[in-house]
């Protein structure tokens, strides 16, 4: 087990370190740069100190001196923000984000997964006939749409939440729901696929024939072989819902980790690229660690079998 | 011998289970009449999709005849010796309203949905040729190849997504421009399929790996080998029968998932450039059109309702498909890890 999660956790260091230098490939290789803006330009001596400056003169130099500083917990400037270092723009947003996407996750698996056995079990009756409707609806609506559409109704009609914003309990429940919904679509789908593979198993027949109350025969030995697909879901899922939506923060007004991920691209501002890529490749392959040792624990053949 | 059974695949055994799918049927049988109406129209469409009326009160609401009675649209003084036809059509300019600059909704989205199908099936095709290919090579190769390839999926998994895109796009957009001869619409077009395609072969590449491994070690298959079968021979008598159905679906699924993708870098401005629209690029502008003082219901509810039907009627494709072909068997308990591990909504 703890040789597992050794290698396991190097072998993440080492995607992170490969994602982290193609993305470094791909920001120096990009034409323009953040301090050529359209309708500024800047003598060429003026642009080459400020290159220099920040190292980024020398692409390899860059690259160490980054990674040195990332290392630390020190990412440096940004080029777009005044006043702003990248460490000052996450701390300030990630929380935010972090904070939805657990609220996110947590309602995606409290609905998700009672949704998709009840469908199981009452396989193409009413029930999972309409729930796979709805389940089809949360993939294929953009949040976009759904968004909107909560923040219509339960922000301008009924007016129990506030519209947008950030601050109070109240700004919480609507952009964690309407994150929620594909990952609760997702895990729905997941969750009736595996316990319909699994309660047509031998070992399921066998508790059902000494006695065993449907409720634990489904809930405790279906569910638990049922959830292994949804674990190795939950990886990457939580570490995108925690990294921040630019859509929900967008239609709510959040000051989250998401917009930082687009905006960063769309002025090029290198560090804060880099920075970005880099908190989302450690919650990856920190939240895959976490379902590799939780799979371990459901399903113990593993440790053997890898 | 009364009857020849010439159905190695099972293709009509499937094609007979996906036709008893009512849900499956309904939802081919509408895209396909879907596609038939857009293709229909496109030459209309063509000339109209960007005709501006802003002479006229603009975001007129829908109407069943026309409310701007333009030159522009097809209309004039002649208008009682035209053909019906062309009648028809000008009366339809109005039926789904008009947007902020008063061009026609109807002739908007119908072009629209070619290019949102386009985009779509120019990514499924992007990963069934990369997705099926590298995954295979990946799984034939086995030991060392096979390591380094996954290890090159995981890397590209870890990026994030929306900044791969957009990374693509700035990256790309002007030398291809430059190649095509100034064609920038075009090249911005090719980028955003490319774009979208090359994020999507991913998943498709660790399904195909995982299933080329799980039919390598079947008994059949030693069984080939053991018969004298050469590589060759049980590649394309014994592996590729059997990946068809995956890629298959795969595939389908897919589809929708690259037209949200795109609607969603059209809701973030990088998606397809206007005039050109997609369904999503519509739902996207007419959710931005969206504010308190007026409520321009039609500019958001069309395009969202287009766009969800769609997506809807390609996931139950896909899924009748997945039923037909029967490609939850018994390999499917390793696929399904590999690929619940590799899916992700976009948001």
């Amino acid at each position: 087990m703890i040789r597992l999660l050794a290698r396991r956790l190097l072998a993440g260091m080492a995607t992170i370190l490969c994602i982290y230098a193609l993305t470094f490939a791909m920001v120096v290789s990009l034409p323009g740069n953040p301090f050529q803006q359209a309708d500024r330009s800047m003598p060429p001596e003026v642009e080459q100190a400020l290159r220099a400056r920040y190292s980024m003169d020398n692409n390899w130099r860059y690259f160490r001196e980054f990674l040195a500083g990332a290392v630390q917990l020190d990412f440096g400037p940004t080029f777009t923000y005044a006043d702003w270092t990248c460490n000052q723009i996450i701390a300030e947003a990630l929380p935010v984000s972090v904070l939805i996407g657990l609220l996110a996750m947590l309602i995606a698996v409290q609905v998700g997964v009672p949704v998709g056995v009840y469908s199981a079990v009452r396989r193409d009756r009413w029930f999972d006939v309409t729930t796979l409707a709805f389940v089809l609806l949360g993939i294929s609506l953009p949040t976009f749409v759904t968004g909107t559409a909560l923040l219509t109704v339960f922000a301008v009609y009924l007016q129990i939440a506030p519209v947008g914003g950030w601050g109070t309990m109240a700004h919480l429940p609507l952009p964690a729901l309407t994150l929620s919904l594909p990952f609760t679509a997702y895990i729905a789908r997941l969750t009736r696929i595996g316990m319909l593979d699994v309660l047509g198993s031998d070992f399921i027949r066998t508790a059902r024939a000494k006695g065993l109350a449907p409720r634990v025969v489904v809930w405790k030995h279906a569910l638990r072989v049922a959830f292994l697909p949804v674990l190795s879901f939950l990886g990457p899922a939580t570490a995108q819902a925690m990294t921040g939506s630019f859509v929900v923060e967008k239609v709510f007004g959040v000051p989250g980790l998401g917009q930082h991920f687009v905006n960063a691209a769309l002025n090029l501002d290198a560090g804060l690229i880099m920075s970005t890529v880099l908190v989302f490749a450690t919650m990856l392959v920190a939240f895959n660690l976490l379902v590799d040792v939780l799979y371990a624990w459901l399903d113990p053949r593993i440790v053997g079998a890898v | 011998m009364g009857t020849r059974v010439r159905d190695r695949l099972g293709s009509r055994t499937a094609w007979a289970r996906f036709r008893r799918n009512r849900a499956a049927r309904a939802s081919a049988v509408a895209l396909v009449v879907l596609t038939g109406v857009c293709l229909a129209t496109l030459p209309l469409s063509v000339k109209w999709y960007n005709v501006q009326e802003l002479s006229q009160a603009v975001r007129h609401a829908p109407s069943a005849g026309p409310v701007v009675p333009a030159a522009s649209f097809g209309a004039g003084p002649d208008d009682a010796t035209r053909s019906p036809w062309r009648r028809a059509a000008h009366r339809s300019v109005s039926w789904l309203g008009h947007d902020d600059l008063g061009r026609s909704l109807l002739y908007r989205l119908m072009p629209g949905f070619l290019i949102s199908l386009a985009v779509g099936l120019a990514a499924a095709l992007m990963a069934v040729v990369l997705g099926t290919m590298w995954g295979a090579t990946a799984a034939l190769a086995g030991g060392r190849i096979d390591l380094l390839m996954m290890r090159v999926v995981d890397v590209l998994y870890g990026l994030p997504y929306i900044l791969s895109v957009i990374l693509l796009k700035i990256a790309l957009t002007r030398p291809l421009a430059t190649l095509l001869g100034g064609h920038t619409r075009t090249a911005e077009l090719i980028i955003l399929i490319l774009a979208i395609g090359g994020v999507s072969w991913l998943t498709m590449a660790r399904v195909i790996r995982g299933q080329v491994l799980f039919l390598r070690a079947s008994l059949y298959i030693e069984a080939a080998r053991a018969a004298g079968g050469g590589s060759l021979y049980i590649l394309r008598r014994h592996l590729l029968p059997n990946l068809i159905g995956p890629i298959v679906v795969y595939a389908t699924l897919v589809v929708p998932q690259a037209i949200l993708q795109e609607s969603f870098l059209s809701f973030l401005g990088v998606g397809v450039q206007p005039p050109q629209a997609t369904w999503g690029s519509l739902a996207a502008d007419g959710v931005r059109l969206l504010n308190p003082v007026r409520f321009d219901w039609w500019l958001v509810v069309f395009p969202c309702a287009a766009l969800s039907v769609t997506l809807l009627a390609l996931n139950f494709v896909g899924d009748g498909l997945r039923d037909a072909l029967d490609v939850r068997g018994k390999p499917m308990s390793r696929q399904r890890l590999d690929a619940s591990r590799t899916s992700r909504p976009q948001c």
